[in-house]
C-alpha cells in the first residue's frame, strides 16, 4: 500500500512489520516521531509489542538488551545526546551479541545545542560494533528496518544493527513510500532463534566476564560476526527483492561511476543532491559520479577501491569531524584505497555540520575543484576555512 | 543441582562459546587453597539445626544423615558457622 | 507457614565463586536464590557479586543469570521480564542483587524507573556500605563517620562527614507494592521477606546489610554477628512497606550500645566519643519518627 510517510514514519511501519516483541521508547528530537507512532500501533492492536517508556536512553539500550537475553526481538530509537548517553550500553550490546535493532535520528552533538542534521553522533561511535546503515530516503528507511533483522539476527552475524536516518532531512520529510503487506513482511522475515539467550530448559550464565587468557577469543569472534554481515547483506537483499521487487545494491550504491574521472563519495541522504548533481554536470559532459555508502561498518573497502579504480580525483562529503585529524569517512576511505595501491588524490568536504544547508551549487563546486585542486581537508560554507 | 566442578575447562578458539554465553553453574577451580583454618564438625555434638547451613556465604555445608557436612573444595574457612554454633559443634583447626 | 532452614530448597544456586571470605553480600544473594527457586532470572551489575561469580570458564550461578551495566540492574530486569512475558512466559522470578553504590547511587534513575512502570520485578540491594569492589570508596549508603579510601580519617575530616541515604523510604515513595529492610544477621526474617515479595505482582525492593569484613575491618567469622548487632542497636531497623503502610518488624526491648557496634569495626575505630554520641543522637530522633510513623 502506497503512504505518505516521514521517514521517522516509514521507519516505524518496518519496525511494526518486523512484529519487535519489546521495544523501549525514550523521546530526543528528532527521533520521538518513531516512538509516539510506535505507541499508536500497539494502542491501535497493530502492533502486539511490550512498550516500556524507560527513563533515560540509558536504560533504553539496558531494557532491549535485557530482552534480547531472553530471545525477544527488541527495538529502541535515539538521536545525538541520548546516542552518546547510552554508549555504555553499545558496547555491551555488541560484546554480547544482541542483535537488537536501534534507529538513530542523526544529529549534531553538543555543544553548541543543535538539533538539527549531522552525522558527528554515530560516526563518534562507529568503533562500538554496531552494524551501521545510512538510508537516503523513507522508502530505504522502511526497508532497512525490515532487512536490518535478517542481518543482525543471522546466526553468523548476531550483532546488533544501527539504522541512520538524517535528522528532520529524512526524519521528517514527507515521501510516498510503499508499505508492505504483513503477510510479504512475514514472508521475509523469519523468527528470531538463537542460542545466546537466557533459558529454562537449559541454564545459562551470560555477559560474563573473560580476562586477558581469553578476552581476545572473544573480540575476535566478534569481529568475525561483523564481517559476517557482508554476505549476509547479499542474502538479504536478494530475498527482498524476490518478495517486495525493490533492489538494493549492498554496502554502496554505486551511481554513474563506472567511467567516472571524478567521484564524490558521500552517506546519508545528501546523496540525492549529489545524484541530481551528477546528471546536471553528465548534461554538460562531465564524467562524474556519485558513491553512496549505505553501510560503515562492516565496511566496503573493496567496495570503494572498485568504484574510484579508474577515477581521476575523488572526494568525500561528510556531515562529520574528527578533531585534531579530519572527517572519519575521510580516513576509512583513504585506507581502503592504501590496502588497494591506489593513489589518485582525494580531497575532504566537511560540510552540513548542524543543520548547515549545503547547496547544489557547493556540490557542482566539490566536482570543480577536483579537477585541479589536491588539498586534503576543507569545511564548507565558513567563507573559506581549511586545513 | 549446584554448580560443580567440571574436567574439561575451555581452551581452543573452538571450545570458547560464539557468544558471552555458556553452561550456568561451570566451575573449573576450587577455593580450597583459600583457607588458612578449618572448620571440622564434631558429629557427636550435632544436632542438625542447620543454623551453620543456613549462614554459610559459601553453600559448602549441606545436609547429611540429619546433621551436618562440609564441601572443603569450597570452603573459605570464613569461621561463621563455628562462630553460629551454640552447642560447639564446630571447631576451627589450623590448616596444615 | 514461613520458609526455615529446613525447609529451604537444598540446592545451591551461587556456588563456587570467588567472594572474600565471610562476605555478607555472597550470603544474602545465596540465601534469596534458595527461596526463589531454579525458575529465577538473576541480574547483577558490574560489582563484587558479578566480579567474583562470572569470570569465564568459572561460572558461579547454577541458575539462568546474567551481568548488567553498572547502572542497569532495573533496566535490564525491565527487558528481562518483558521479553519473557513477550513470548508467553510468565512463571519465573527476575531477581536483581545490586550493592549500596550500583542502587543508590548509579542505578537509582534506573530503579525509579522500574518503581514508576510497576515492573513485576524484585530488586534487592545488598548494602555493604561503600563501594567494596573497586577497594572501599564512598557510597551514599556509607554511614556518618565511616572511614572509607576516599573519606580518609585525618586531624581535619575524620571520615564520611554524611549520613546515610534513606533508601528504603525513597522507594516506598514511589508507592511500591512492597519494599523492606532486612540484616543477613535475620536471615529468618529476610527469607519471609523474599518470599512475601516472590508472591506480589508489581515491583518489590528488598535493602538487606550485608556486612563486608574486608571493608568494614572485622574478622571474617563476624560477618552474621554485627549484623545482628546494628539491628539490635538501632542503627539498622527492619521494617516493611506495603499497601502505604510502614510497619516495624522488630524493636530490641532496649538498644545495645552503640559505641560497641562501632569500636569492633576498623572502619570507626578513628571515631571520638563526641561522633559517636552524634550518632547516637541521630538514632534516637530515627526512632522518635519510626515510633510515630511506623506500626
Amino acid at each position: 500500500m502506497r503512504k505518505f510517510l516521514s521517514g521517522n514514519e516509514a521507519f516505524a511501519e518496518g519496525i511494526r512489520l518486523a512484529r519487535v516483541q519489546v521495544i523501549s521508547a525514550y523521546p530526543i528530537t528528532p527521533q520521538t516521531i518513531v516512538v509516539e507512532r510506535l505507541s499508536e500501533m500497539v494502542e491501535d492492536k497493530s502492533l502486539n509489542s511490550q512498550f516500556i517508556h524507560v527513563e533515560s536512553e540509558h536504560s533504553a539500550l539496558s531494557c532491549a538488551i535485557g530482552a534480547s537475553a531472553v530471545g525477544a526481538r527488541a527495538f529502541t530509537a535515539t538521536s545525538s545526546q541520548g546516542l552518546l548517553y547510552m554508549a555504555e550500553c553499545l558496547v555491551y550490546a555488541s560484546g554480547g551479541r544482541f542483535p537488537i535493532v536501534m534507529m538513530n535520528a542523526n544529529r549534531s552533538t553538543a555543544l553548541p545545542w543543535n538539533i538539527y542534521g549531522d552525522q558527528r553522533d554515530s560516526l563518534s561511535l562507529l568503533d562500538c560494533g554496531w552494524i551501521q546503515a545510512y538510508a537516503e530516503n523513507a522508502q530505504e528507511a522502511l526497508d532497512l528496518a525490515l532487512m536490518s533483522y535478517y542481518i543482525a539476527e543471522h546466526k553468523d552475524v548476531s550483532t546488533p544493527f544501527m539504522a541512520n536516518l538524517d535528522g528532520f532531512v529524512l526524519t521528517h520529510t514527507y515521501e510516498v513510500v510503499d508499505v508492505p503487506t504483513a503477510e510479504q513482511a512475514d514472508e521475509f522475515l523469519p523468527r528470531y532463534e538463537t542460542k545466546n539467550k537466557l533459558d529454562f530448559t537449559c541454564p545459562k550464565n551470560l555477559a560474563f566476564s573473560a580476562g586477558p587468557e581469553y578476552n581476545a577469543q572473544f573480540k575476535y569472534k566478534e569481529h568475525l560476526g561483523m564481517l559476517s554481515a557482508v554476505p549476509v547483506i547479499a542474502e538479504a537483499e536478494r530475498k527482498f527483492k524476490k518478495i517486495f521487487g525493490r533492489e538494493y545494491t549492498g554496502l554502496v550504491e554505486n551511481y554513474k561511476t563506472e567511467d567516472a574521472e571524478y567521484v564524490l563519495v558521500t552517506l546519508g541522504s545528501i546523496a540525492g543532491l549529489v545524484r541530481e548533481t551528477v546528471d546536471k554536470l553528465r548534461a554538460k559532459g562531465d564524467k562524474v559520479g556519485l558513491l553512496r555508502l549505505r553501510y560503515i561498518r562492516p565496511f566496503p573497502n573493496e567496495e570503494i577501491a572498485k568504484a574510484l579504480k579508474n577515477a581521476k580525483a575523488a572526494a568525500v562529503l561528510e556531515k562529520d569531524i574528527s578533531f585534531g585529524n579530519e572527517g572519519t569517512v575521510y580516513t576509512n576511505v583513504n585506507s581502503a584505497l592504501k590496502k588497494a595501491g591506489l593513489t589518485l588524490p582525494v580531497s575532504d568536504y566537511i560540510g552540513g555540520l548542524g543543520g548547515q544547508d549545503i547547496a547544489q551549487s557547493e556540490i557542482e563546486r566539490i566536482f570543480d575543484e577536483l579537477k585541479t585542486e589536491t588539498q586534503k581537508t576543507k569545511f564548507i560554507g565558513i567563507g573559506g576555512g581549511r586545513i | 543441582m549446584k554448580p560443580y566442578l567440571r574436567e574439561k575447562v575451555p581452551k581452543t578458539l573452538s571450545e570458547i562459546p560464539e557468544y558471552t554465553a555458556f553452561e550456568a553453574g561451570y566451575l573449573v577451580s576450587k577455593n580450597a587453597g583459600w583457607r588458612n583454618v578449618r572448620p571440622t564438625v564434631d558429629k557427636a555434638k550435632c544436632v542438625g539445626c542447620l543454623k551453620c547451613y543456613l549462614c554459610c556465604p559459601d553453600g559448602v555445608i549441606f545436609r547429611q544423615d540429619g546433621k551436618i557436612a562440609i564441601d572443603y573444595d569450597f570452603c573459605k574457612g570464613c569461621g561463621i558457622c563455628a562462630k553460629t554454633c551454640k552447642l560447639g559443634a564446630i571447631e576451627m583447626e589450623a590448616e596444615k | 507457614m514461613s520458609i526455615t532452614a529446613k525447609t529451604l530448597d537444598e540446592n545451591e544456586y551461587f556456588y563456587g565463586h570467588k567472594a572474600c571470605a565471610g562476605c555478607g553480600g555472597s550470603l544474602a544473594v545465596r540465601i534469596a536464590l534458595k527461596v526463589l527457586g531454579e525458575r529465577t532470572v538473576a541480574v547483577l551489575p558490574a560489582g563484587c557479586m558479578s566480579a567474583v561469580g562470572f569470570n569465564f570458564p568459572q561460572l558461579c550461578f547454577s541458575n539462568n543469570a546474567i551481568i548488567s551495566t553498572f547502572a542497569g540492574t532495573a533496566s535490564m530486569l525491565t527487558g528481562i521480564e518483558a521479553g519473557l512475558r513477550a513470548q508467553g512466559i510468565t512463571d519465573f522470578h527476575a531477581v536483581g542483587f545490586a550493592g549500596d553504590g550500583g542502587t543508590a547511587d548509579i542505578g537509582l534513575q534506573a530503579l525509579s524507573g522500574a518503581i514508576d512502570r510497576n515492573d513485576n520485578i524484585l530488586y534487592i540491594c545488598y548494602d555493604n556500605e561503600a563501594y567494596m569492589n573497586t577497594g572501599i570508596q564512598k557510597s551514599s549508603l556509607t554511614p556518618f563517620g565511616a572511614r572509607t579510601t576516599t573519606t580518609p580519617a585525618g586531624k581535619n575530616i575524620r571520615g564520611n562527614l554524611r549520613p546515610k541515604k534513606n533508601m528504603f523510604e525513597i522507594v516506598a515513595a514511589h508507592d511500591i507494592p512492597y519494599a523492606a529492610t532486612a540484616s543477613v544477621g535475620f536471615l529468618d526474617d529476610f527469607m519471609r521477606k523474599v518470599e512475601k515479595a516472590s508472591k506480589i505482582k508489581g515491583t518489590k525492593f528488598i535493602h538487606i546489610i550485608a556486612p563486608c569484613p574486608t571493608g568494614w575491618g572485622i574478622p571474617s567469622d563476624e560477618t552474621v554477628e554485627i549484623a545482628k548487632e546494628i539491628v539490635n542497636c538501632g542503627l539498622w531497623v527492619l521494617a516493611e512497606y506495603e499497601n502505604g503502610e510502614y510497619k516495624l518488624n522488630y524493636r530490641p526491648k532496649s538498644f545495645s550500645n552503640p559505641a560497641d557496634y562501632l569500636k569492633k569495626q576498623s572502619r570507626f575505630r578513628h571515631l571520638t566519643d563526641e561522633d559517636i554520641q552524634t550518632i547516637i543522637t541521630s538514632r534516637d530522633i530515627k526512632w522518635e519518627y519510626i515510633d510515630k510513623n511506623y506500626h
